[in-house]
């Protein structure tokens, strides 16, 4: 150990004990023992890759109806839902669907703070009000805020795919699981402070897909990869445009540089 | 300085030309330093195109980031949400974002090229030390310039690679901790680091512009080396600048934007570490904090030092990795050979390479976690990083038999004309 910094690792040690003192199971213990998620032939992959429009709208329901009983997604707001590259909710959908959130606002003219209905413009709100209670009403775990899980870890949506559908299995003979832990192959250190929250047929879609656990795992990943980076399609088209209109800037340039250096020897 | 013998015709002739060229000579200077009345040697090769390319560089990051500022808030608590600000809500943001945050590893990408160049090629050799010294200033600007950007967007990444950098001052004896805090502005990296990081993010540019006036000043006393690593004998070596070089450095421009681009639009993550989009957290640390790619080799060099004596490992490691830069300081002295071009240098030509690949070494162990076989790799690198100039450069120069020299630039061209 003495190749490290002494300061490095005695801040280390702390963060580790903290970790380990809440309960909590981070990226910060023993990453890299779990298992590579298979790649997913996903619909946004690729140079010409775009979401695919009912599957971000299943996806936003296994969030709504599921995730979101713990997780927030502070970055990303109603109106969002109705951005183009989105799950392409009409904008008449979205207020409806706002409307059914309670939000609260304020302060009044009287200094209160009240509820109202939600708004487009209104950020999905968060579960709980602050990060101690959503850590106490999680045996201490904090449930992260999911806006941009799925750039946030490698492998972004397939690993998520991966944790939340084949993941949870029963450990192998003896595995020594922490208290309130789960196990789950796919998560760094194989312990989880989040119990399986998928289960056949725990959201009804509207469309008719038979909700397995493993489309729904698929389909709020996906979902939660259009949260992270909402300007996927904007971002791939511009790109499509640049690279032709650069290769044929090149191609003039070469054509000129091959003229002016015609008499040069 | 009156320009009295501005030319009179052509462009020169147009009445407004004339008119602001009487007063403020700025169209024959600009012609001067990279237009027709600057020689260049006719037989640059397209390794020559990486110094306008890392020009190209400092003004993409230069008008990204003005912009950027304009909607970010450098602030602890601030930081991370205006960054997904930008992403999401500012028109065309995230194509500024993901241009400033690739455009830094292309210019380091580009600059390493570009010094790898003047390692092959003898480019540091007598008369153009300064040019080189400034060349060095140059990259150790633009790595602090790089290590506070990358602290600015306030993720895990961004704070714990701000507090392992700045942590490796308390090495340093006496001086250390008291140094450390001043440069934190307190007892650990919080908002007062945040904020003079994002101050001197925002200066360094600015003076690295300045540094590179002085290397262009430099380079057009005696002109650009060229892949012979001959003197100039007369007008028959050389053509003007323009169009002949403006042409081919935009050959390059495009071929680079095309590679720029791919990133920007089809792998914008790809240079990052995910962990940078988790907002910073003092109370836990990330598995393995890495730097910046562009960091890995000095990174790898840092590590590699064990206990020497009375030397601890850390200050040991410190001392290297400056030394690392430190040393192409010396690099004109150290290279003891008088030819230039690694062309007829056959010994130091292999060599060269040796060195790539021990740089490519560094980077692959910097970016592993210090155990086993990378830390290994790190070390043996490390050895040979400070041999190669220290003990293989000098001794190579004495003993190496270079081949014959060409009479003058133009003479092989010349030469295989006769023959056709």
């Amino acid at each position: 150990m003495r190749k490290d910094f002494a300061p490095m690792t005695s801040l280390k040690l702390l963060a580790a004990a903290v970790v380990v003192a809440l309960g909590l199971n981070g990226p910060a213990l023993a990453a890299g023992d779990a298992d590579p998620a298979p790649a997913v032939n996903w619909s946004f992959n690729g140079p010409f890759g775009t979401f695919d429009r009912a599957e971000l709208q299943r996806g936003y329901q296994v969030y709504k109806e599921v995730c979101a009983a713990c997780h927030a997604m502070k970055f990303v707001a109603f109106r969002n839902l109705a951005d183009p590259g989105g799950p392409g909710f009409s904008a008449a959908e979205v207020k409806a669907l706002a409307a059914t959130f309670e939000v609260t606002d304020g302060p009044n003219d009287d200094g209160e703070m009240f509820k109202r209905p939600g708004l487009p413009q209104d950020k999905f709100p968060s579960p709980f009000p602050n990060q101690k209670a959503a850590r106490a009403a999680n045996g201490g775990a904090y449930p992260l805020d999911l806006s941009l899980i799925a750039k946030a870890r490698p492998q972004g949506p397939d690993y998520l795919a991966a944790l939340l559908g084949a993941g949870y299995t029963q450990p192998p003979a003896g595995f020594a699981l922490g208290e309130g832990l789960h196990y789950n192959k796919y998560f760094p250190g194989h312990q989880i402070a989040m119990p399986k929250p998928l289960n056949p047929d725990q959201v009804t879609y509207a469309d008719g897909t038979k909700a397995t656990v493993e489309q729904m795992a698929h389909d709020v990943s996906a979902f939660l990869m259009w949260a992270a980076e909402p300007k996927l399609e904007e971002r791939k088209r511009l790109g499509l445009k640049v690279m032709i209109f650069l290769v044929v800037l090149t191609g003039l340039f070469m054509a000129a540089k091959k003229r002016i250096w015609k008499d040069v020897h | 300085m009156a320009n009295n013998n501005a030319p009179t015709s052509g462009f020169y002739a147009n009445p407004v030309v004339k008119w602001i060229e009487y007063r403020l000579p700025v169209f024959s200077t600009l012609d001067h330093m990279v237009g027709s009345k600057y020689p260049t040697p006719k037989n640059l090769n397209y390794w020559w195109n990486f110094g306008s390319l890392a020009g190209l560089c400092l003004v993409v990051q230069i008008l990204t980031g003005i912009v950027l500022v304009m909607h970010y808030t450098p602030h602890t608590s601030l930081a991370f949400d205006s960054v997904e600000h930008i992403m999401r809500d500012v028109n065309y943001g995230w194509l500024l974002r993901y241009m400033h945050a690739n455009g830094a590893s292309m210019f380091f990408i580009v600059v390493y090229i570009h010094i790898f160049r003047g390692l092959y090629f003898g480019s540091y050799k007598s008369p153009r030390e300064l040019l080189w010294f400034l060349g060095v200033i140059i990259l150790l600007l633009m790595m602090a310039t790089g290590f506070m950007g990358y602290v600015l967007p306030w993720g895990q990444m961004s704070f714990w690679g701000a507090t392992v950098i700045t942590n490796l001052f308390s090495a340093l004896p006496v001086v250390g901790d008291p140094i450390v805090h001043w440069l934190w502005g307190g007892f650990a990296v919080d908002n007062p680091t945040l904020n003079r990081f994002f101050s001197l993010h925002y200066l360094l540019p600015f003076v690295l512009v300045g540094v590179i006036i002085l290397h262009v000043l430099a380079l057009h006393q005696f002109g650009s080396n060229n892949p012979q690593g001959i003197d100039v004998k007369g007008p028959q070596d050389t053509i003007p600048f323009h169009p002949y070089y403006t042409i081919k450095d935009a050959v390059g421009v495009g071929f680079f934007l095309l590679f720029f681009s791919f990133f920007i639009f089809y792998a914008p993550n790809f240079l990052g570490h995910p962990d940078n989009y988790i907002p910073a957290n003092p109370l836990v640390t990330p598995a393995h904090i890495v730097p910046e790619w562009y960091f890995l080799p000095f990174y790898a060099i840092l590590r590699s030092v064990p206990d020497i004596w009375f030397i601890e490992a850390k200050l040991g490691g410190v001392l290297a990795m400056f030394g690392a830069i430190a040393i192409l300081f010396l690099l004109p002295w150290l290279d003891t050979s008088k030819v230039r071009s690694a062309r007829f240098r056959p010994i130091y030509k292999q060599l060269t390479w040796v060195f790539l690949i021990t740089c490519i070494g560094l980077g692959y162990s910097g970016g592993m976690p210090a155990e086993g076989l990378p830390l290994i790799i790190g070390k043996i690198c490390t050895v040979y990083y400070f041999l190669h100039f220290l003990v293989v450069m000098p001794l190579v120069g004495w003993f190496e038999k270079p081949t014959k020299l060409p009479a003058s630039i133009s003479e092989p061209v010349l030469k295989a004309q006769a023959a056709e």
